[in-house]
């Protein structure tokens, strides 16, 4: 290949003069008989609540259950000695109302950097867009509760505050409830993991290798 | 433009690969997709080592039994397959608007779209962004497209370190070795092995608290790896899906380290392969179920990543998008083969596959192993590429490849197709089996040729007979030892079918009248 044939804007035309010369023809229709999104969501009920727990626990995150009006007190139990929380701007004060430790806000004063976020024993907490019962998924979509994607990423423990309402069944349900799919997506299942020995799924390489889970039922 | 050949090939006749650019007729792709030596050689060098076998069939059945397991949790996995297949045979179909349409979404969210007609032009383009950036080391999310077209080896020849992050990948890479398996690229090592490896060659571990439990080893690596993530200007990705509704790019991982990529560094390049568009954001909900059940076995993998452009404040400032081709346009032009293109790189068929499981994926010598491999790697190169022709061969047909695919590749229907291809390329030269096909042809049209012809195998196997004690001949001379030299050659029988029908009606005709008398 010569210079002239790489020049700017012919490999384009090019690629596309090619696949429109060898592409097929025919026109597809996709099925759509798997089973979908249905047209008016139903509310969570206690079997697909149930079942959001057993697979999150099945992937070794640790789960706890309570009324909305015990968050505080779950959340300050769940996080125990932890000396530093950092919270997204949108997490409620009413979340860590008696949490004793230090509450840094990410953007109050200062966005925070990534050296802030990689102290040891430092952990976040955050809220999630939408979870999936049946993967056991959280889905972050950087809205309010949740922030920017680094602050759920470095710190070494993560805590997420799941609504009742928020629990979908399945995947098609989730990204239909997801508001703007150009907002940066995160889907979370589990702590960080690897199958890359023997194929076997070990928990904690690089995200966080803690993932607490609290529902927030009734 | 700079930049250039990847320097360090699997093998030298890589080279014969090179494609002739625009107006010189073959656009096959190039790099890391041609196999150096015949699928035959390559495999009985693997088939030495009996650790690699017994590493490969221990990990191989722990993900077919998993996958079968989430699979079954799935009721409606049959009609997610073919919305899968039918999603990407819609891609295919539209593929130049759908690419027009990424593009400009794309453009518009902040993006910078690139086009690469094969993998020197992929390489050279990156190599130049990385250049622009003024770093000389680049942290890397595990990529088949990356790996496929060779840019670790060209960074390298400019000075450039790519830093691989998947823990696989960096097993792989501080072995000094080459990857064996889409998914899983260290596959071929156990526990044992990989803290050898990361004894030897991992900068700083910590010999004391390294041992081969799992654990242990992703600590050491999640030790190795922090300070380079944390303090990364460029990264290089590639994507599992692009999104041409909304220009979003979708990565699929596990370990965060793909996560850390696409968030930390300042600059942000995406090697992207033309096919994995899908149409809309919706079409996720299919291959979000479809890809992580077929290739680790999960109901979801940890972490799924969704980026679309730049985002003021949250993760890159300029993001790069490059588009590649090398090898699928002509792939596409195939009718009956272009269906390659709809492979999500899930894994599934090399972990079903009983070839693969007894020669690894080292013996394919291409990026691309198993029955995925012996049909996308030939295609994408061209047939004529080092050893690429040998590899619709390395097949037993059984068809556990397509029962497990899930976007419904008929791999055993691409690979017919492929022999056949190669059959028909060499029609007119001579050939061996045609000319002895031809005699068998002559002497069976007729039946007293076809008798004759048995009863002369039947005289002249009859000391064959006595020697071998009628067990069959393990070892015939050139050139019939092309065939016994992996199967023995069986006697004619001391009696024909035919004869022994002829003597059976003969004594069936003589009791009958027997007993009419």
């Amino acid at each position: 290949m010569t210079p002239a044939d790489r020049a700017a804007g012919s490999a384009r035309e090019e690629i596309l003069a090619r696949i429109r010369a060898a592409r097929p023809t025919a026109p597809v229709t996709v099925p759509r008989d798997y089973r979908t999104a249905p047209a008016v969501p139903t509310p969570p009920d206690a079997d697909l609540l149930d079942l959001l727990v057993d697979r999150l626990v099945d992937y070794r995150a640790t789960v706890r259950r309570c009324a909305p009006r015990d968050v505080a007190g779950a959340l300050a139990d769940l996080l125990g000695p932890v000396p530093t929380v950092v919270a997204p701007a949108g997490v409620p004060e009413t979340w860590l109302s008696t949490y004793l430790g230090r509450i840094r806000r990410d953007g109050d004063p200062a966005p925070l950097t990534v050296a802030d976020l990689d102290e040891p024993g430092l952990a976040v907490v955050t809220g999630c867009a939408v979870a999936v019962a049946q993967t056991g998924t959280l889905i972050l979509d950087g809205g309010p509760e949740q922030g920017r994607r680094l602050l759920s990423l470095v710190p070494d423990h993560h805590l997420c505050v799941v609504r009742a309402d928020q629990v979908v069944a399945g995947v098609p349900e989730a990204l239909a409830r997801l508001a703007d799919p150009t907002r940066p997506i995160t889907l979370i299942s589990g702590p960080s993991a690897t199958s890359d020995i023997e194929l076997n799924r070990v928990e904690g390489v690089h995200g966080p290798r803690r993932l607490d889970v609290l529902l927030v039922d009734g | 433009m700079t930049g250039g050949e990847p320097a360090a090939r699997r093998g030298g006749v890589a080279e014969a690969a090179v494609a002739t650019g625009p107006g010189g007729g073959h656009r096959g792709g190039t790099g890391n997709i041609v196999a150096p030596l015949p699928f035959p050689v390559a495999a009985r060098r693997e088939l030495g080592d009996a650790q690699l076998r017994a590493n490969l069939r221990r990990a191989t059945h722990t993900i077919r039994d998993k996958r079968l397991r989430v699979v079954g949790e799935v009721p409606d996995w049959p009609q997610l397959r073919a919305a899968g297949a039918a999603i990407k045979n819609d891609v295919l179909a539209r593929l130049p608007e759908l690419l027009e349409q990424f593009e400009a979404a794309a453009t518009a969210a902040g993006a910078t779209v690139h086009w690469a007609r094969d993998a020197a032009e992929a390489c050279a383009l990156v190599t130049d962004l990385v250049r622009g950036t003024g770093s000389t080391e680049v942290v890397k999310v595990k990529s088949m497209a990356t790996q496929e077209i060779g840019l670790n080896e060209a960074l390298a020849e400019a000075g450039i370190a790519a830093v691989e992050t998947d823990l696989a990948e960096l097993i792989v890479q501080l072995a000094d070795d080459t990857p064996s398996h889409i998914l899983v690229p260290a596959i071929h090592y156990n526990r044992r092995q990989i803290r050898e490896i990361f004894a030897r060659r991992m900068p700083g571990v910590d010999l004391g608290t390294l041992t081969d439990e799992p654990a242990a080893l992703a600590e050491a690596a999640r030790r190795h790896l922090r300070a380079k993530f944390l303090s990364a200007k460029v990264a290089v990705s590639g994507a599992n899906f692009a999104i041409a509704e909304t220009g979003t790019l979708v990565v699929v991982e596990s370990e965060g380290n793909g996560r850390m990529c696409l968030t930390l560094p300042e600059t942000l390049i995406s090697v992207v392969g033309v096919e994995k568009l899908l149409p809309t954001f919706r079409d996720l909900e299919v291959f979000l179920q479809l890809l992580p059940r077929s290739s680790t076995g999960e109901r979801m993998n940890p972490y799924t990543s969704m980026w679309t452009g730049v985002t003021p404040g949250d993760g890159p400032t300029t993001l790069h998008i490059v588009l590649v081709d090398n090898g699928r346009t002509t792939t596409l032009a195939d009718p009956v083969g272009r269906q390659a293109l709809r492979c999500i790189r899930c894994s599934a068929c090399l972990n079903v596959c009983p070839v693969y499981e007894r020669v690894g994926g080292r013996a394919y010598g291409s990026v691309y192993p198993g029955p995925i491999g012996a049909i996308l790697s030939p295609q994408l190169t061209g047939p004529e590429a080092g050893a690429n022709r040998s590899l619709p061969y390395a097949s037993t047909l059984c068809g556990a490849c397509f029962d497990a695919c899930p976007v419904r590749i008929d791999i055993p229907q691409v690979l017919v197709h492929l022999r056949q291809r190669g059959v028909d390329a060499r029609r007119g030269r001579p050939s061996a089996e045609r000319a002895a096909m031809r005699t068998m042809s002559w002497v069976m049209r007729d039946r007293r040729r076809y008798a004759a012809a048995l009863r002369a195998a039947r005289r002249g196997s009859a000391p064959l007979r006595w020697l071998t004690g009628g067990r069959g001949v393990r070892r015939l001379p050139w050139p019939l030892s092309a065939w016994t030299a992996s199967r023995d050659a069986p006697l004619p029988a001391a009696q024909t079918f035919r004869d022994w029908w002829a003597a059976r009606e003969g004594t069936r005709a003589a009791g009958g009248r027997r007993d009419a008398g």
